[in-house]
C-alpha cells in the first residue's frame, strides 16, 4: 500500500504571532522598568508583610467587617438594579433592528461605548468629588458602570434575535410595542438576566475596592486599617472579602448557566 | 378578495422578483402557488400583508389598498390576514397559550396586551383555535418543547385566533416529514372548507397542490405563467403543464409521494 504523506502544516503565521506576543511582553516589562532583582529583594519584605497579615489574621475583627461587607453588597445590588433597569429600554433604542432610524442608535452607541470604557473606580472618584464621600457616590458609579455593560451586551443580543418571530408578530397586526413584548422580550430575557447577574458579580468586586476612593463599603475600612498598619486586620478583611466574593460568584454563575 | 394590479417588486439589491403581476383571488379559494426556488413566491405572499413594500402597482384586500395602508389602517388589514411560515415562527420561549393569545393583540388596547391582559372571550377564542388543530392538551407547555408538526399547529392556531379572512402559508410543510405534512395540510384544508377562510399557500410539492388546492398559480422568474382551476384536472396533464412552470420535467424532489390518496 502506498504511504500517505501529508505535508506539515505551515506554522509560519503561528510562530510569528507567538514571537510578537513574547516581544510585546518583554518590551512592555522593559518599558515599565520591570526589574527581576528588585522583585526578589521586595519579595523578602513582601513575605514579612504577608506573615503579619495572615499568620494569623485578626479573627476578633470579623464583627467589625460584617456591616461594611453588607454595605458593599447592598451597594452592588442597588447599583446593578438601577443600571440594568435603565439599560433595557436604552438597549432597545440602540439596537438597529427595532428602530431603524440611524440618527438615534448611532450616537447612542457611541455614548454607550464611552460609558463602558470608564472603569468603575474612575467613575467613583469622580462622584466622590461631586457628591462627597460615602456609599451614594459608589452606588451611582456602579449604576453607570452596569448600565454601560448591560446595555451594550443587550442591544447586541436584540440585534441577533430570530427575525422570523418578529415578522410573524408583524404579520398578525402587532404594533411596535407588541412586537417588543411578544417577539423580542421573550427571546432576550434570559440573556438580559444573565448579563445583569454578571454585572452584579463584577460590581461586588468593584464595590469592594470603591471604598479606597471614599465611595463607601468594605474598601473604606481596608484603607483605614492599612493606614494604621494593622496588617492582621487587613488580612482578615481580605480573607473575608475573598470568601464572600467567591460564594457570590459561584451562586451567580450557576444561576447564569441555568438561564441560557 | 385579493387583487394584484400591475404589481412589481424590485429588491434594494436590484433583483427583480416580480414583474407586473395581475391576479385576482376570490373568497373561499385554496390557491397553491408553485414555482422554482427564487421564482418570487414568498415575495408575492408578503406583498399581501405588506411585510414588504411593492415597487409598483397596487395590492387590494377587499377593495382596500394594502399598498397605501399605514399605521392603524395597516394593522386593521393585517389582523384579518393570518400567516404561517416554513420555520413556524412561533415564540419558542413563551407558552402555547401566550403564543395563540398573541394572535389577538391587534384587537386589544396596547397597554393591556403589554401587561398580558386578555379578556375572557379572547381566551375562549384561543382555546377553540387550539381545539381546532387538536393541540389543546399542550396549552400550558412551552412552545419550544413541541415537535415541528405541533409547533406548526400552534402557528395555525395563532392565525385562527385572529379570526382571519385569509390564511397565507409560505411553504408551511417544507420543514416537516411526509406524515406530519399530510396532517398539517389536512388542517389547513379543513379550515379552508369549514370556515371558508381563503387560503394561499406556497407549496414545494406539486402533488400536494394537486391534492389540496382548488386553483394552482405557477410563477416563473417573477411572472405568472400558469393559472388553472383544479376541478376535473387530469393528473398527467397537470404534471405536463407544470413542466412549463419549472422549465424542466417533474422530478422525484417535486413530489411528496407519501400519500397521494
Ligand atoms: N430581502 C431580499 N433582498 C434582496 N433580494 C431578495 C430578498 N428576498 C428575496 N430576494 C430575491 O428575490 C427573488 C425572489 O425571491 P422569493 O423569496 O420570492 O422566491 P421564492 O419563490 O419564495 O423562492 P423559495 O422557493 O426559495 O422560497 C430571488 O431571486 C431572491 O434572491
Ligand atoms: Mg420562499
Amino acid at each position: 500500500m502506498d504511504k500517505i504523506i501529508i505535508p506539515k502544516p505551515k506554522r509560519f503565521k503561528r510562530n510569528l504571532i507567538i514571537l510578537s506576543v513574547i516581544f510585546l511582553i518583554v518590551g512592555s516589562g522593559w518599558f515599565a522598568g520591570f526589574n527581576i532583582f528588585e522583585v526578589l529583594t521586595h519579595l523578602y519584605k513582601g513575605g514579612r508583610l504577608l506573615g503579619r497579615m495572615f499568620f494569623p489574621p485578626d479573627f476578633s475583627y470579623i464583627p467589625n467587617i460584617v456591616a461594611p461587607m453588607i454595605e458593599t453588597i447592598r451597594m452592588a445590588i442597588v447599583g446593578t438594579a438601577v443600571g440594568a433597569v435603565v439599560a433595557l429600554p436604552v438597549a432597545v433604542l440602540a439596537a438597529n433592528n427595532f428602530i431603524k432610524t440611524k440618527w438615534l442608535h448611532v450616537p447612542l452607541r457611541v455614548v454607550l461605548n464611552i460609558f463602558r470604557t470608564i472603569p468603575a473606580l474612575v467613575l467613583a472618584s469622580l462622584f466622590v468629588a461631586v457628591f462627597g464621600s460615602g456609599a451614594f457616590s459608589g452606588v451611582i458609579a456602579l449604576s453607570i458602570f452596569t448600565f454601560g455593560l448591560v446595555s451594550k451586551l443587550t442591544y447586541e443580543t436584540i440585534e441577533a434575535v430570530d427575525y422570523g418571530q418578529v415578522e410573524a408578530l408583524m404579520s398578525l397586526g402587532a404594533n411596535k410595542l407588541n412586537v417588543l413584548r411578544y417577539a423580542i422580550m421573550p427571546q432576550i430575557m434570559p440573556q438580559y438576566m444573565s448579563y445583569t447577574l454578571y454585572g452584579f458579580e463584577v460590581n461586588v468586586r468593584a464595590a469592594a475596592v470603591l471604598g479606597y476612593v471614599g465611595a463607601g463599603g468594605i474598601g473604606q475600612i481596608y484603607e483605614t486599617n492599612l493606614a494604621w498598619r494593622q496588617f492582621d486586620r487587613v488580612g482578615m478583611i481580605i480573607i473575608f472579602t475573598f470568601f464572600i466574593v467567591l460564594i457570590i460568584d459561584l451562586v451567580s454563575s450557576s444561576i447564569r448557566k441555568r438561564l441560557v | 378578495m385579493i387583487e394584484f394590479k400591475n404589481v412589481s417588486k424590485v429588491y434594494a439589491n436590484g433583483v427583480k422578483a416580480l414583474n407586473n403581476i395581475n391576479l385576482k383571488i376570490d373568497e373561499g379559494e385554496f390557491v397553491a402557488i408553485i414555482g422554482l426556488s427564487g421564482a418570487g413566491k414568498s415575495t408575492l405572499l408578503r406583498l399581501i400583508n405588506k411585510l414588504i413594500e411593492s415597487s409598483g402597482g397596487e395590492v387590494l384586500f377587499e377593495g382596500q389598498s394594502v399598498t397605501k395602508a399605514k399605521g392603524k389602517e395597516l394593522i386593521n388589514i393585517r389582523r384579518q390576514i393570518g400567516m404561517i411560515f416554513q420555520g413556524f415562527n412561533i415564540v419558542k420561549r413563551m407558552s402555547v397559550l401566550s403564543n395563540v393569545l398573541s394572535g389577538r393583540v391587534a384587537y386589544n388596547p396596547t397597554w393591556k396586551t403589554i401587561l398580558g391582559i386578555f379578556p375572557e372571550e379572547d381566551k375562549q377564542i384561543a382555546y377553540r383555535a387550539l381545539q381546532r388543530v387538536d393541540i389543546i392538551e399542550k396549552v400550558h407547555n412551552r412552545a419550544s418543547d413541541l415537535s415541528g408538526g405541533q409547533q406548526q399547529r400552534v402557528a395555525i392556531a395563532r392565525a385562527l385566533a385572529q379570526q382571519p379572512k385569509i390564511m397565507l402559508a409560505d411553504e408551511p410543510v417544507a420543514s416537516l416529514d411526509p406524515i406530519t405534512t399530510i396532517q398539517v395540510m389536512d388542517y389547513l384544508k379543513k379550515i379552508n372548507v369549514e370556515d371558508g377562510i381563503t387560503t394561499i399557500a406556497n407549496l414545494h410539492h406539486v402533488d400536494l397542490a394537486l391534492k389540496y388546492a382548488t386553483r394552482v398559480v405557477g410563477i416563473k422568474a417573477g411572472d405568472i405563467v400558469y393559472d388553472i382551476q383544479m376541478k376535473n384536472v387530469n393528473k398527467e396533464k397537470f404534471f405536463r403543464d407544470l413542466e412549463m412552470v419549472y422549465g424542466r420535467s417533474i422530478q422525484n424532489d417535486d413530489v411528496l409521494g407519501a400519500n397521494n390518496g
